[in-house]
């Protein structure tokens, strides 16, 4: 295979199908669930879902047994250790509660399987966009997490949801074709298109023809992280497509995207090149500022969680940004990760159970469904980075990376940023306290379980973190 | 059996979630009045032998060295009991509470149990988490149950302690970076100092946990939260709230910027004894310039607790006398107890005057002492025990205080303590005045709605009182147990 160099002593080659079980489990469940799904009658598809979560579940189980062995390289491209553990855990854990809230919506829909599919898919190409360490890898990736997430965010055919699929896909095409030049450069100026070999290469490289490639390549993962430039389609999507899409595109992509984008600080860039620290960190300081600001005014929900998504994207580049330079990034880009989405996931399956946009909408609903009200308040103040919930674990590592990495400027702007936020979830919080009105939203069945299950997940990982963090 | 102390209210919340509606209030009376003998035993059990009791340490985040670690000493029992018996009278002062009383009573012993927690804390992630949930059920207090612009206060208390706990928070994380190897536990931070050789890193780092502290004690400037929050709070939230909660922001002082930061601390004492200082003399000025009896008393505790800041700063000062310095900071955790008593006192008192008028104008009454002698009884003895008037535990802490700080020898700290003296004078003032405009005189306005106190009322004063007057009296109970503790922590910010 091309940069198939491995250097001794490194991880170990290997080009055994079996290291992607994973990988193999949702390809096997999604071509399957599209098969079965052109054999069922339209009105009772449901059996594709059950074949999509079997999928999900035999490929968390692949990951659990992956997790247990040493860290490898398969086909000198994809990168089989605790990043990708974590990746492929938390993308498999999401797409599940997904495939419940979408189940909920979608039932009886006359292209009820090819939802489901189409979340694998986009869910696959997360999974190897997080574990590639090779450019042309990530490119394909890229395209298998995006064009997905683009047929789902339009698939209601409803004028918003066009809308919203139009400049979702317009502004992936547009940063992807940046992201391939930036590709181009590096391959140029760097000999190669593997990790290893981009980092041998670079230092000698020019530093102006570097810094430019890397720009240019950092538009491809900061589209998929909902992350400052590329976050306009953010609330569009959030607000236009159905909530459970909203549930996904504001969750699964941005996994893989943050791993990677990791993975190239630590992995391909050699040390300095570029300017990645400050590079990332005003990227950072910029998604972070710019999301909270913008969601002050919100008054529609989704439009709110999607501007808070966008926040919470730049605290999780604080730690990419300190990427190689303290033995905090990793497992606080990790936690971090994995604690943003079972907490995103949980309020976007509040949103879906109380089938409610508006603030005032949610008036009263403590009284009327308390544990919906509570999961949201746990969901909330997790975002805020309450303890004692999972979030607080993943910020206190963020806060120690960029202290530890020589960042303090970053430590006090995410402090900042984070009190900025208090304000925005807290007015989402008000009214649930209110006395209900006539007609308080009667909540679904299904996505209140997978809200309460977030909102406990949430409170474990906070207070389990010991464990969660020595697996 | 510390474990059992700081967790059994919040396992008797889960009870009083459950149980029907008539029992709520027993259950939460009961928890709290067991929980309550239950620190009186530990305390005696632990009697006044220097050291830790009671350790416990679990693992928790081994990754970051930070561990469920907790313990008792003489500085943590005084304030455990005082958050005891505070919740206690809190309870017995609610019995009558009919306003979603499930909600409030599940709210108390959470919050119970947070701040019995943050006082047990030997571990600064530990302490921290404490410390932030107590912000998040205090904004659910005010927020449900207070009056007046209760959503704006409860925002702005929320807004600002939380700002100052992220400070704390990046304060706690540079002591973490700084201690070789990396650790939060607090004992192994006292033993060896992080920071020793890098005086920029650690003035920086106690900046930021002064500031976070600072903000919760709160000290002038940072106080701007306490008095919409004092104002607009349910009266037993405000009665936790000043008496519990701010203690909280001095006792991380002692617990943990004394002993882990000694050098950053002598450097930087003529700053704690500057804004304490200037704590002392604005609140006691700006209280006597308050129309709203509640607000008065929220700008004392600015006051009282500017005392224990500039009792701290003076302690400090390496050059001074040490068995001076010793008299301090026990003064200073006297006054932290005797504050949560007569200030947990007079918020309830001032709950008295709402529940009956619906209102604080201290012009609007007049000669209540006729129509209701018990409670002017109780409001002129808490008055009294926070002028500092002596048989009350406000003369022994302020005594200590500036016995402490004027004798500790330093010119700076004696003239700081001299001047601390004018605001006994201005808040004697000032109190006078409260009884002289409220109790006696012609009758105002609303004295005919005034009735007298209620047995549950009367229930949670009087103890809070007794208390009060027993410290007064006997002060040697609670300055035995915290002796060790002072000479302990002077030994280490003297090394």
């Amino acid at each position: 295979m091309a940069g198939g160099a491995v250097v001794a002593g490194e991880a170990m080659m290997n080009e055994n199908p079996a290291d992607l079980a994973p990988e193999l489990c949702v390809l096997a469940a999604a071509v399957l669930g599209l098969v079965t799904g052109l054999f069922l009658p339209r009105a009772r598809q449901w059996p594709v879902a059950v074949i999509c979560s079997a999928g999900l579940l035999a490929g968390l189980a692949a990951t659990a047994a992956a997790a247990t062995r040493a860290d490898l390289t398969a086909f000198a491209s994809f990168e089989i250790d605790p990043v990708t553990h974590v990746t492929r855990a938390v993308v498999l854990g999401s797409a599940l509660p997904v495939i419940v809230l979408a189940a909920a919506r979608v039932r009886g829909h006359p292209r009820e399987s090819e939802h489901y599919v189409l979340i694998l898919f986009s869910a696959l190409g997360t999974l190897v966009l997080g574990a590639s360490s090779d450019l042309l890898v990530l490119v394909s990736a890229y395209l298998l997490a995006s064009i997905p997430a683009y047929a789902l965010a339009g698939f209601g055919k409803d004028p918003p949801g066009t809308e919203a699929a139009l400049k979702y896909y317009l502004m992936g095409a547009f940063l992807g074709v940046l992201m391939l030049t930036g590709v181009t450069l590096l391959y140029g100026v760097g000999r190669g298109t593997s990790f290893t070999v981009l980092r041998e290469n670079l230092g000698d490289a020019p530093a102006a023809a570097v810094a430019v490639g890397v720009v240019a390549l950092l538009a491809g993962p900061l589209f998929k992280a909902g992350a400052v430039p590329g976050h306009f389609w953010v609330p569009d999507v959030a607000e236009g497509a159905s909530p459970p899409v909203a549930a996904f595109v504001t969750t699964v992509p941005k996994i893989g995207a943050f791993a990677v984008l990791y993975r190239i600080g630590a992995a391909a860039l050699p040390p300095g090149a570029a300017g990645w620290p400050a590079l990332v960190g005003v990227v950072a300081a910029a998604t972070m500022t710019l999301g909270n600001l913008a969601a002050f005014g919100q008054d529609n929900v989704r439009r709110l969680l999607a501007y808070s998504t966008v926040g919470q994207a730049g605290y999780l580049l604080v730690p990419v940004a300190m990427a190689g330079r303290t033995e905090l990034a990793r497992p606080a880009l990790l936690y971090y990760l994995a604690a943003y989405a079972v907490t995103n996931i949980g309020a976007f399956a509040v949103v879906v159970a109380a089938g409610r946009d508006g603030l005032p909408g949610y008036t009263g609903l403590l009284r009327a469904s308390p544990p919906l009200g509570l999961s949201l308040i746990v969901c909330l103040l997790g975002f805020v980075g309450t303890p004692p919930t999972a979030v607080f674990v993943g910020k206190v590592l963020m806060f120690g990376a960029a202290l530890d990495g020589g960042s303090t400027w970053l430590a006090v702007v995410a402090a900042a940023n984070t009190v900025a936020s208090v304000f925005y979830y807290l007015r989402w919080i008000v009214p649930l306290f209110g006395r209900p009105d006539g007609n308080a939203p009667r909540p679904a069945r299904a996505p209140t379980a997978v809200a309460a299950v977030a909102a406990l997940a949430s409170i474990a990982l906070g207070v389990g973190s010991g464990i969660a963090l020595a697996a | 059996m510390l474990s059992l102390l700081i967790f059994l209210p919040l396992a008797a919340a889960l009870g009083a979630a459950v149980v029907p509606r008539r029992a709520v209030t027993r259950v939460w009376a009961g928890a709290c009045l067991a929980d309550l003998a239950l620190v009186i035993a530990l305390w005696v059990a632990h009697g006044t032998r220097p050291g830790v009791s009671y350790e416990t340490d679990v693992r928790w985040i081994p990754s970051v060295h930070a561990g469920y670690h907790v313990g008792a000493d003489g500085l943590s029992l005084p304030l455990l009991t005082l958050t005891a018996v505070l919740f206690a009278a809190c309870a017995v002062y609610s019995l009558r509470q009919e306003h979603r009383v499930r909600e409030y009573a599940v709210l108390f012993l959470f919050l119970e149990t947070v701040c019995l927690g943050v006082f047990a804390a030997l571990d600064l992630l530990l302490f921290f988490v404490f410390f932030d949930l107590s912000i998040v059920g205090m904004y659910f207090v005010i927020l449900l149950w207070g009056h007046g612009g209760r959503a704006r206060s409860a925002l702005t208390f929320f807004l600002y302690t939380f700002l100052g706990s992220l400070v704390l928070l990046l304060g706690f994380i540079g002591l973490y970076l700084g201690a070789d190897p990396h650790t939060f536990d607090i004992v192994e931070l006292t033993r060896t100092p992080p920071l020793a050789g890098s005086a920029g890193l650690a003035g920086l780092t106690l900046l930021a946990i002064g500031i976070g502290l600072g903000v919760k004690t709160p000290v002038v400037p940072f106080h701007t939260w306490l008095p919409p929050a004092h104002t607009d709070a349910p009266a037993a939230g405000s009665a936790i709230l000043a008496g519990v909660m701010l203690k909280m922001g001095t006792y991380g002082l002692v617990r943990i910027a004394m002993p882990v930061l000694p050098d950053a601390w002598r450097r930087f004492a003529w700053v704690f004894l500057a804004v304490g200082l200037a704590g002392v003399l604005y609140g006691a000025l700006v209280a006597l310039a308050q129309e709203n009896a509640k607000r008065l008393v929220a700008y004392t505790s600015v006051n009282h607790m500017g005392y224990v800041v500039l009792a701290l700063g003076a302690a400090g000062y390496a050059s001074g006398d040490a068995d001076a310095r010793r008299l301090a900071v026990t003064g200073a955790v006297t006054q932290m107890v005797s504050h949560g008593l007569v200030t947990g006192a007079l918020f309830l008192l001032c709950g008295v005057l709402y529940d009956r008028a619906g209102e604080y104008g201290l012009g609007r009454f007049g000669g209540v002492a006729g129509t209701a002698p018990v409670f002017s009884a109780l409001l002129a003895v808490a008055a009294f025990a926070s002028l500092g008037l002596p048989g009350l535990s406000g003369f022994i802490a302020d005594f200590q205080i500036f016995a402490g700080t004027i004798g500790s020898g330093t010119t700076a700290a004696a003239v700081a303590g001299a001047l601390a003296v004018l605001g006994i004078l201005l808040t004697a003032g000032l109190f006078l005045r409260v009884l002289h405009r409220v109790l006696t005189g012609a009758p105002g306005e609303l004295t005919a709605r005034v009735t007298d106190v209620r047995r549950d009322e009367a229930g949670a004063v009087v103890p809070l009182l007794a208390v009060s007057v027993l410290v007064g009296v006997v002060p040697r109970v609670l300055l035995d147990t915290v002796e060790p503790l002072s000479a302990a922590v002077i030994a280490l910010v003297g090394r």
